[in-house]
């Protein structure tokens, strides 16, 4: 944790840290049932969107993460999903890890 | 000496009081366990009742699988104490390994609150050691997500190991194979959908949960 300041949280930074944003997108397994995204299917023809097949609703988890590098991030973020961000008995998990760009010796705050 | 029966409380639990009053009622002793402990104390057996724990943000029972309550839970049952999850505690014995699969919405996406009947289908658990297997007993359900789902592998092991302790006589939920309830390969952890606490008195409309909860504390007590 970051130590408090009068203006909010402060990220805690680690020296020679890099910073990534990650998007973790989850939906049903492929096989599993999707109560959701089978309703969502029967309801589009009723507003005339026809033809649209395999509707699969799942979650997005975006959030910023410190490593090292961009195989750090990776692994520990494929770590994160298979101990609590995602259930494998019933969903998948795409994970997007993408470097953000150094940030200029950012003004104090 | 009476059974002692430790209800695991969660934030956001909300059948807590309902099971300590049903096991209390049938002779039984029981106390309240805060999921912030870290040991269950000298209990007999250890209900994780139904509710909402944590909000149920992330998936129900996700975050409550790691309580620091769970260690000594996940213990007990290793050294073979028998263990009852009903509803959002059977979510909760899901989510930590405890039992295999998982409980995703229903099928029709209803929130279902109704009472169900259920075939026992095996004995030998905590829950049916004093049940006839093929019993069929009126039990109300109230959940949002309790369509079991597992592996075909797992499947075929809970059917091989006669691990299916309940079925759903008319399927209320799109469940697998009509799964209402299951138990551990060492058969003391048991976690099922419908509340046996809600049927435990004649004021409720039905008393077959109280024949339930009376295997329990017979077998917590033997």
């Amino acid at each position: 944790m970051g130590g408090r300041s009068p203006g909010g949280v402060q990220p805690t930074t680690y020296a020679g840290a890099m910073r990534f944003s990650v998007l973790v997108e989850t939906r049903p397994r492929a096989g599993v049932a999707d109560p959701e995204g089978a309703t969502i299917e029967r309801s589009l023809p009723a507003l005339g969107f026809d033809g649209v097949s395999n509707v699969r609703v799942g979650k997005a988890f975006r959030f910023t993460l410190q490593a090292s590098d961009l195989d750090a991030a990776e692994a520990e973020v494929g770590d994160m999903c298979r101990r609590f961000l995602t259930n494998s008995v019933i969903e998948d998990a795409t994970i997007t890890v993408t470097a953000e760009q150094a940030e200029p010796a950012e003004a104090a705050r | 000496m009476a059974a002692l029966v430790g209800v695991v409380v969660f934030p956001g639990s909300n059948c807590e009081l309902d099971v300590l009053e049903a096991v209390r009622r049938l002779g039984g002793e029981a106390r309240l366990i805060w999921h912030a402990d870290r040991s269950v104390g000298d209990v007999d057996a250890v209900v994780l009742p139904g509710g909402f724990a944590h909000g149920d943000y992330l998936r129900p029972g996700a975050i409550a699988g790691f309580s620091p309550v769970m260690d000594a839970v996940r213990k007990f049952a290793g050294d073979g104490g028998p263990v009852v999850g009903i509803c959002n505690g059977f979510q909760v014995l899901c989510e930590s390994g405890l039992l295999p699969g998982a409980l995703q919405k229903n099928r029709g996406l209803k929130f279902l609150c109704r009472p169900t009947q259920l075939r026992t289908e095996a004995g030998n658990t905590p829950l049916t050691a004093s049940v006839e297997p093929g019993t069929v007993v009126t039990i109300p359900i109230n959940h949002f997500e309790g369509n079991y789902t597992c592996s075909s592998e797992t499947l075929a092991e809970l059917r091989e190991e006669d691990r299916v302790v309940f079925r759903y006589v008319e399927n209320p939920n799109g469940s697998m194979d009509d799964i209402a309830g299951i138990c551990s390969s060492g058969r003391n952890v048991v976690g099922l959908m419908p509340h046996p606490e809600r049927a435990s008195h004649l004021l409720l409309g039905s008393t077959d949960g109280a024949l339930l909860l009376r295997s329990l504390l017979t077998t917590a007590g033997g």
